[in-house]
């Protein structure tokens, strides 16, 4: 998909939203709803691409697998967070985008322990004594 | 099949808001709000089905 039809999309979704939203909001929201997941899945194809470009970047440069990996993980929380809270935002509903935030950012930081706790170790290793 | 989805859900959308304002010209204001949930059930199992395949895409590019 390339930019051209994104934004032709985008442009015809937002038409159409704008008449849904005068009679039918929940149709809109579902529309909007509908829209974001298209874009997503549409470049999720691509987004694999780059991220075998990383992985093998990675692999030359011999960094520790685990390290890649749960940045990866990180990355795909961020962007399901990210999905979920710009609709509850579109919504109105600002208390639900809130607590989805929170939620995402404590997974995030439960992932991230075991780098925090391998960099500390490697301190230890480099503290003489 | 992805931009496919987009306009049936527009098209649903527009068809029961003109089928509703005429419900409600016909003053069956009941049925009418029965159109619209009926539509909102419709829709939301296309949107639940998408939404299992956005998962599926996302869990399988960052091995969640």
């Amino acid at each position: 998909m390339g930019i051209a039809q994104v934004v032709g999309l985008a442009l015809v979704t937002t038409i159409i939203l704008m008449i849904l939203r005068q009679q039918k909001p929940v149709m809109a929201l579902v529309l909007s709803i509908v829209f974001t997941v298209v874009i997503f899945i549409a470049m999720m194809g691509k987004m694999a691409a780059i991220l075998e470009v990383m992985k093998e970047i990675s692999c030359r440069a011999a960094i520790n697998n685990m390290f890649f990996s749960t940045l990866l993980k990180i990355l795909g929380v961020a962007y399901l967070g990210e999905f979920a809270v710009a609709i509850c935002q579109d919504a109105g509903e600002q208390a639900v985008a809130r607590k989805v935030e929170f939620a995402a950012k404590i997974i995030i930081a439960v992932l991230a322990l075991p780098i925090m706790v391998a960099i500390l170790e490697s301190l230890m290793e480099l503290m003489p004594g | 099949m992805n931009i496919d989805i987009i306009f049936r859900i527009a098209g649903i959308g527009i068809l029961i808001s003109v089928l509703s304002i005429v419900l409600k010209q016909a003053k069956k204001e009941e049925q009418a709000e029965m159109l619209t949930l009926a539509g909102v059930v419709v829709v939301l199992i296309i949107v639940v089905q998408l939404m299992n395949q956005l998962f599926t895409v996302v869990r399988s590019v960052f091995n969640l």
